[in-house]
């Protein structure tokens, strides 16, 4: 087992808690960097697709996870980025600055969306975001001379410092560098101030607002960084599909982003990345599952969408820390061993008000 | 001039009147208590001290400045820090991370700043803690650093709700019962650390309390509250002996 010497305060402020991490996170950076020269296209092509949901799930876990602030409508923020990127590209503006912008766009509407919504929580807030995901896909459905409608709209190709990105390695490489620095900026932001008003915000508003935290300007601010983390990746998918149609950002795929983060585990950005993966994988998971399941099962039209909701059922039900928690059990069990408890994450029933999940 | 000062204060709710025209003066240093039957409105008169409600008449005037209209987050940073009732500790952070947010009301870092992590927020960060270990030393939290709010058991909780209150380095502190749900032990070492922050720290501490024990063992003044008017102020002796009081706990 690893114990930690602290000796000076430094040790509390650092983004890695020891030099293991270190050299963990190096390794997987560098394997990530190394994934194309061993990988066929295919998986190069999935894995995009899982750093795009990550990006997705940092954004919904700032707002989610850390503020508890519950949004059934990021897929609209995501296809505000994707319009905003396609349509700036096809002004002809450079690709490196029209995605910073479709962040910046997509963040203006979380902030449109975050000022009404400050008097709300839980169920009602859920509405509300609910609402304008509804609003905003259509809007995209019957703005044709800026999204082309159900026609569908045409993303330009990328052209990054003279060079014409058009194979899926070189898109990876974006995306991935993409993902980085959001990480390295959720993970400043969280170890800051900020953060931890944020935190403050979800477990006791009442809390909160008596150590200073001003509750409708970081309710606001998680909104807009949320949103604009989204609208970022929004920019990335919209390459990565390539066409894109209003039925891209429905309801159903709000509704998935936010099983992301609750499989992937709420209140961690580990979580969003596994759900990131768990997201991307399920999909080719049941399209294999589907050639081995009797023919009444296999050829369902909804079994994708029953089995997402399975999961979040099961998931709810037996392990509400999601992957992430079970991560944390498991490696607390080879840590201890022989000696694991198994009381240690016993949820204790305690009626404290700050105890209530918003 | 006082330090602290109510001034007629009451609120309404419909026709409720649940504080009714109140009016107290505390000086600086002193330990004031705030004693009465339930729903007498002692808790409602913190929270119209802390901002959160909206006074339907009165005035609050702290260091000669009239706070009656400052938003509820600065009220902090005034230098009035309170802890609760029922305890709204974050219970899904640790211990640290509690008392770091009471810092957060001395935070001068900008949001692009912490996004990369300069070299100014670290050494805020390093700031806030030297800050907040001082507040560790004083109520001997140091074995709790590292521990989850959700994992440690009430009356350490309690204490740590102490403990991120005077983290935002108060200058009147609001003790909302601060020994309710306390053994008889905890309860005691809860009246020596009001002693240390009075005399030590030189904190004016204002207080709700129901353990009579405690209020004549620490406070200075004491005020006798039922149905949101004042019975009586004075020594916690004379409070004690005054009739109207004994009739309100007692029944007449």
């Amino acid at each position: 087992m690893r114990f930690i010497f602290k000796t000076e305060y430094q040790q509390d402020v650092k983004l890695f808690p020891h030099g293991g991490a270190v050299f963990w996170y190096s390794l997987l950076i560098a394997a990530m960097f190394a994934a194309p020269l061993v990988l066929d296209e295919f998986y190069i092509g999935e894995i995009t697709y899982v750093l795009i949901f990550t990006i997705i799930g940092v954004g919904l876990m700032i707002l989610t996870g850390y503020t508890g602030l519950v949004s059934l409508g990021h897929a609209a923020f995501l296809g505000i980025g994707a319009y905003a990127e396609a349509y700036l590209l096809g002004q002809g503006l450079p690709f490196l600055i029209t995605v910073p912008i479709s962040g910046f766009i997509a963040a203006a509407f979380g902030v449109a969306l975050g000022v009404p919504a400050l008097r709300m929580t839980g169920i009602y807030l859920a509405i509300a975001t609910l609402a304008f995901a509804i609003i905003v896909a259509e809007v995209f459905a019957r703005w044709e001379s800026v999204t082309g409608g159900y026609g569908g709209m045409q993303v330009p190709d990328i052209t990054l410092f003279g060079i014409d990105i058009y194979e899926d390695w070189q898109f990876y490489y974006i995306c991935l560098i993409v993902t980085l620095i959001v990480m390295f900026g959720a993970l400043n932001l969280l170890r800051s101030p900020t953060g931890r008003a944020l935190v403050a915000i979800r477990d006791s508003e009442i809390a909160a607002q008596s150590m200073g935290v001003n509750l409708a300007k970081y309710k606001t601010l998680s909104f807009a960084l949320s949103a604009g983390i989204t609208g970022i990746a929004g920019a990335l998918f919209a390459h990565k599909t390539v066409f894109l149609s209003p039925d891209s950002f429905s309801i159903v795929f709000s509704i998935q982003l936010l099983v992301m983060v609750v499989v992937g585990g709420l209140g961690s950005l580990h979580g969003a990345v596994y759900g990131a993966i768990f997201i991307g994988a399920l999909p080719q998971i049941i399209s294999i599952a589907k050639d081995y399941l009797p023919h009444a099962i296999g050829e369902q039209p909804s079994l994708e969408a029953g089995v997402f909701g399975l999961i979040l059922v099961l998931f709810v039900l037996f392990e509400p820390l999601g992957i992430y928690g079970r991560w944390m059990k498991i490696k607390l069990f080879f840590q201890l061993f022989p000696l694991y408890k198994k009381a240690t994450f016993k949820r204790q029933k305690s009626y404290m008000k700050s105890e209530r999940v918003r | 001039m006082t330090y602290f000062r109510v001034e007629d204060l009451a609120i309404h709710f419909g026709g409720i009147k649940a504080v009714d025209g109140v009016n107290f003066e505390v000086e600086k240093g002193e330990v004031f208590s705030i004693i009465g039957p339930n729903g007498a409105g002692k808790t409602t008169i913190f929270n119209l001290i802390s901002r959160i409600y909206e006074p339907t008449e009165g005035k609050l005037v702290f260091e000669d400045q009239d706070i009656t209209n400052v938003p509820p987050h600065q009220i902090a940073k005034r230098g009035i820090a309170r802890t609760f009732q029922n305890i709204e500790l974050f219970e899904h952070a640790t211990v640290l991370q509690n008392l770091l947010l009471g810092q957060h009301a001395h935070r001068k870092s900008n949001l692009a700043s912490e996004l990369l992590f300069l070299p100014g927020v670290r050494q805020q960060e390093l700031r806030f803690r030297e800050k907040i270990e001082e507040v560790i030393d004083f109520l001997d939290l140091a074995h709790y650093r590292d521990s989850m709010i959700m994992n440690l058991p009430y009356g350490v909780r309690k204490v740590v709700e102490l403990a991120r209150a005077l983290c935002t380095e108060p200058k009147l502190l609001l003790l909302d019962e601060p020994s309710s749900g306390l053994n008889v032990e905890e309860t005691e070492d809860m009246g020596f650390w009001i002693d240390d922050i009075k005399k030590d720290l030189g904190i004016t501490v204002l207080m709700v309390e129901h353990d009579m024990g405690l209020v004549s063992e620490v406070s200075d003044k004491v005020l006798a509250l039922n149905y949101g008017r004042v019975l009586a102020t004075g020594t916690p002796e004379e409070v004690q002996r005054d009739p109207e009081v004994v009739k309100a706990y007692l029944g007449g």
